[in-house]
Parts: structure tokens; sequence; C-alpha cells
């Protein structure tokens, strides 16, 4: 079935945000058991049901145009969201090539790419954009060539130079970050952005996971979720804009918990760029509220005891401790056993 | 794996040969400088898969090109493709993979090729003239021999080309090459393993860092004695011949052990070994590593049985 987009909602102010049941049946909920640990879920990027959202390398939803409009506000407030080092140009391009060719491929009622040598036609439908160009030269593009594509494409980018048997965080466009920043981590090593993810570097995960990663083949992608709690349906809750958005987790009573409080999900898809030897990471972000998850048979038991559960340590990185009580306590009434 | 055909051959000296090879349907997968690819070669009953370095532009997903050199003490691979493989005829890839990639953070890259050893770089000139990088290359072989590619890339890089034929007597200073050169640069070598060895070791001791110091052994399988396999997990017995390696015996019997270089140096395919005496031939494994495992596509069991954790 092809995609619909709905009429554009907010991630700010009054966020209109909400997900269609179609988009909750969909939604990819990340617990396949009662407990949740750090672990190497990555797995091959192979593709799933058609209408999942693993059908596709780059996946485009009813919130196509919404987030769009949401990242070109964070962009106009901040361009220092997009951030390209001097050596990932190529990078850059291998990205911009690679979202162009999957997304005319898997949407083509929306984009469209034709080439003809270097010279290139891209027209995407759903923004009203039709661009000629010249493959390899930023300056018959409006923007630079990763900022013209990842203004087009839902989900945060980053693009790791591969170099000296470790990744490094040297380009990126990040405007719905789970409380990191990219300004921050530029030009960070694996390890060292990782840093503040507590236990599970003392596990070996980031040892085995970064052995992974640096194994990747062309066209072999691999992916994995991660997860964790927003208030709001607020997309761009990054360090830079905390002031706009950390008091928001104090706020959480039983009253607003179904409403307000959301499940944040990424799914991480991590692909070669096959000239420039770079690896891309991309990190779709899926919202779900209280209200919509419960809706789903299981979802909200499931939910229920995976926070109940949840290691001290994890929690308060995921930054649920002010409110994690009222949330697992409203969650109880969906757990049979409770 | 993917089908190519081959549709150019090129004599570029006697013992080395470039092939043009192109996809049986749609574009090639991309691929970075410095990448190679596995070739699959029937060689009667058996198949042998030989790594061999990209030399064309990875702008270009049209064609790949490789160039191979006869090897003297070659198991057959080489030989099919020097004696045997016509334009027109069809062979089996293995995708691109790299393990010999430049460091684009480079202010200044110093490429230095012995013989075959100048394959990769071929690749790599590509990128660095689009990037506009600083680069030179120095280039060892020996005239009318291995010189491959030698008058093309004077024509095409001038001065930034160094040439020492070895058959006129020209050696390659290691220590002038790698001395007082500016901060950033990075220092890159394929070729024989006297020449890597070299290469290291004077950048060691003039104090270069080990991460931009890149290198990369073009060695593959090298012939033995037959010997005998078990398999500690099945009870299987194998029996390796004297041309055939181990990795490419457990293939053959349909087990399917992660790989990329097939020349013992990526560790991909490293191995479990429980007994037996073992000829450790990889550049991978430390000497703490090898007592617990081997690298199938180079070593070789010698002595008593050798039994694998497999």
């Amino acid at each position: 079935m092809s995609v619909q987009f709905t009429e554009l909602q907010s991630y700010r102010d009054d966020f209109t945000f909400r997900n269609s049941p179609a988009a909750i049946a969909r939604f990819p909920f990340p617990f396949p058991e009662d407990s949740y640990m750090y672990s190497v879920n990555i797995e091959p990027a192979t593709p799933r049901a058609p209408g999942s959202v693993y059908q596709h390398w780059f996946d485009i939803d009813e919130h196509y145009r919404s987030e769009m409009a949401e990242r070109a506000l964070v962009l106009d407030k901040d361009s220092s969201r997009c951030l390209v080092m001097p050596h990932m140009q190529e990078a850059s391009w291998d990205a911009l090539q690679l979202f162009m060719e999957h997304l005319s491929a898997d949407y083509p009622q929306w984009f469209a790419l034709s080439c003809d040598g270097n010279r290139w036609h891209w027209r995407n439908t759903a923004l009203g954009i039709d661009q000629h160009f010249t493959f390899g030269d930023a300056s018959t593009l409006p923007c630079e060539p990763l900022e013209f594509i990842t203004r087009q494409v839902q989900g945060d980018i980053a693009l790791l130079d591969q170099r000296d048997n470790d990744l490094f965080m040297d380009a990126g466009m990040v405007t719905s970050p789970a409380d990191w920043s990219l300004a921050f981590d530029a030009g960070m090593s694996f390890k060292q952005w990782h840093s503040p993810v507590p236990m599970a570097n003392q596990m070996g995960v980031f040892d085995r996971a970064l052995k992974y990663l640096l194994n990747i083949q062309v066209d072999q992608p691999v992916r994995r979720l991660n997860w964790t709690l927003t208030i709001n349906p607020r997309m761009d809750s990054s360090p830079e804009t905390f002031h706009e958005w950390g008091a928001d987790r104090g706020q959480i009573t039983p009253d607003n918990v179904g409403s307000a409080v959301h499940l944040r999900v990424e799914l991480q898809f991590m692909a070669r760029l096959p000239r420039s030897n770079g690896l891309m990471f991309s990190i779709r972000t899926y919202l779900i509220s209280m209200n919509e998850l419960v809706s789903h048979p299981g979802w909200g038991q499931r939910l229920h005891r995976v926070l109940r559960d949840l290691p001290e340590a994890i929690a308060d990185y995921k930054g649920m401790t002010l409110y994690r009580q009222t949330l697992v306590q409203w969650l109880s009434q969906f757990d049979e056993l409770a | 794996m993917m089908q190519v055909r081959i549709s150019g051959i090129r004599e570029l000296t006697p013992v080395i040969r470039e092939f043009t090879l192109t996809a049986l349907e749609g574009p090639l997968p991309g691929f970075s400088a410095g990448s190679h690819v596995q070739v699959h070669l029937p060689l009667g009953s058996r198949t042998v898969r030989n790594a061999y370095s990209l030399t064309g532009d990875p702008a270009d997903t049209r064609h790949y090109r490789i160039a191979v050199r006869l090897q003297e003490a070659s198991r057959g691979g080489s030989r099919f493709l020097h004696e045997q493989a016509r334009v027109g005829d069809t062979l089996t890839l293995s995708p691109p993979a790299n393990l010999f990639a430049l460091d684009l953070t480079a202010r200044h890259h110093i490429l230095i090729a012995g013989g075959i050893g100048i394959t990769p770089f071929m690749a790599y000139l590509d990128s660095l003239e689009r990037r506009g990088d600083s680069f030179e290359l120095h280039y060892a072989y020996r005239q009318g021999l291995t010189d491959a590619f030698s008058d093309e890339l004077l024509a095409r890089l001038g001065h930034r080309l160094h040439r020492y034929d070895g058959s006129a007597g020209q050696v390659m200073d290691l220590k002038t090459i790698l001395t007082a050169r500016p901060m950033g640069s990075h220092v890159y070598t394929c070729g024989p393993q006297r020449l890597l060895d070299g290469v290291r070791a004077q950048a060691a001791a003039l104090g270069w860092p080990a991460a931009r110091v890149h290198w990369e052994a073009f060695s593959s399988a090298r012939s033995g004695l037959p010997f005998r396999l078990e398999l500690a997990r099945s009870g299987r017995k194998i029996e390796v011949e004297a041309e055939q390696s181990l990795l490419e015996a457990l293939e053959e019997a349909g087990m399917s052990i992660p790989n990329l270089c097939r020349g013992g140096a990526c560790g991909q395919c490293a191995t479990r070994h429980l007994q037996g005496d073992i000829d450790h031939r990889d550049h991978c494994l430390s000497a703490e590593e090898q007592q617990q495992f081997l690298m199938p596509c180079v070593s070789r069991g010698c002595g008593t049985a050798l039994v694998l954790d497999l």
C-alpha cells in the first residue's frame, strides 16, 4: 500500500502530533521480553513484511511532511545541527546517492531520480522539489549535499569516518536527538561519544559493537532498536534546547501521564558508504503516547514490567527518574498480574 | 556473489594482465579506493578464490578492473587467468571489501608500491586527484617485467612519481622517503613482505605514529603438503590437498566461514584449533593468539592430525 501523509502536525508548542491506528499498528515496539538490559542487538537489515517499518532501508510514513517542517524550524534557529567536516564531502555525496536511489525505488509515487552520467535530476513531489544538479559538484545544489537530502528524509543522520580501526562522528544532520548533541560529539570516536552510557562499556558491549560495525560491507546494512522516553511528542530533545523541555519531566501527574509521556523508539540503521568507506548511521525516531501505546494488546503490560524492573542507572540515564513512579503506577492498570 | 563478464584483457607486461569486468546486468556495487574483490576461479573440480585489488576508478561502477600477476608458485588461480581466461567468459565475484582504505584526514599521502603492489594505488590515484589531495607515489619494479602502468603513471603524475627500476640497480631509500615529512603525512605500502617490513621498521625508527602507517600484504594461500583434518563438533574428517587451502577444503565440505582477504591479513576467518601441529602463515595473529587460533585461508596442518573447534 502506498504511503499517504497526514495534515501538518506539530512537535512543539501545541503538540498536535498524533499516530493513526495504522501508525500504531506498525510502531516498532522494542521489547521482546518483560525485562530490558543492554546487549549488542544488531541484526542484518533484511527487509521484513510489506508495510512494516523494516520493509525499506529508509522508512517514510504518514508524518513525513510534519517531520520535515519540524527539521526546517530547528535549522532556522540553529544551523549547527548540520555539520560536515571537510574530509567528509565524499561521504556526503555517498549518502545523497543512497537516499535518492532507495527512496525513488521504494516510493516511486513521491520520489523520482534520473541520471545521465553526472547530470542528475531529482524530484520530490511530496515537498515540491525539482532539482537538476551535477553529482559531485556542491555548487549546483542550493546547499551542502548532506543538508539538501536530509531535509527530505525522516530521521537523524550521522556519517562516521572509518580510520585507525575506529569510527568518528565527523558529519551529520541531527535535529531530533534523544538528548545528545552533534556539535558536542563532533570528531569523537565511537567509545568517546558513548561514554555517558552506564553499564554497557563494562559489559563489553561497545567493543563487540564496534568490531561488528567496522566490518559492515557494501549493500549489507544492519539495524537495531534503541529506546527512551520523552515528555510530549517533542522531536528536538537536544541539549541545546534543554531549557525548553527539561522542566517538563517534573510536570507529570496521574492525570496527564497517558497523553504527555511518550515512548521514543529509534530504528538505527547502519550502512557502508561505498565510495568513501564511511559508515552511515541513520536514527529514525518513532514516538507514541502512552494512551496510544496501551491501545495495542499486550504492550501496556509489557512496558509496565520493563519500566518497573529497569536498573536504576539505566532509568536515570534515560531521564525518567522524576516521573518513573507515576508512570509505572499508571501502567500497572494494564498488567493482569500487577 | 555476482556474475561478471570479462569484457577486456590487456597485457601490461609479460607477467601482468589487466582484466576489465562488466556486470551481466545493472551497475556493479560501488567501492572505495583500496578495495578488493574475491574472484572465484574454476580449476577442475575445485574452486579457488583469489583476492585482487580493484584498479579502476571508484566513480565508475560500469566496470571493475583488476591486474593479475602470474605467480611462479601459483596454485593455479593466476595461471588460469593468464592462460585460459578469454574475453566473453563469465566469472563469479564476491562483493568489494576494503582492508586498505585511505585516511581522508591526512594532509599528505606517501604511497610506496613494490611490483604488483601498485594495484590498490591505481584506485587511490583517482580518489586523491578528485579530492585534490597532496600525494606522491614511489614505485619499485623491474623494467620489462613488473613495470605495469609505469609509463602512463609518469605521464599522469609527473614529478609526483618516483620510479625505481630494480633491474637497473635503482634502490628505493626508505629512510630518505620517510625522513622529515610534514605533520599529518600518512604512508601506505603494498608489495612484497620485505618491502612492508622495511617501511614499517623505518617508520617506527623515525618515530612515525603507528596510526599513520598503513600496509596491505599482497599474499594469498601457498600450496603445501596434504594433511588430514578433523572437525571436533561433527567428528567429520577432511583431507586437504597439496594445492588446496584449509579454508577452501572447509568450504568444499559445506562450511561457511566468514572471510575477506583470503591472505592471512584481515583476521575474519580465525578459527579455534584444539590439537595438532600447525604451520602458521598469517600476518595477523599474535604468537599468543596462535596458541588458540589459526587462519585457515593460509595456514596448514603439518605433522600430527589437526583438530578444529568446528
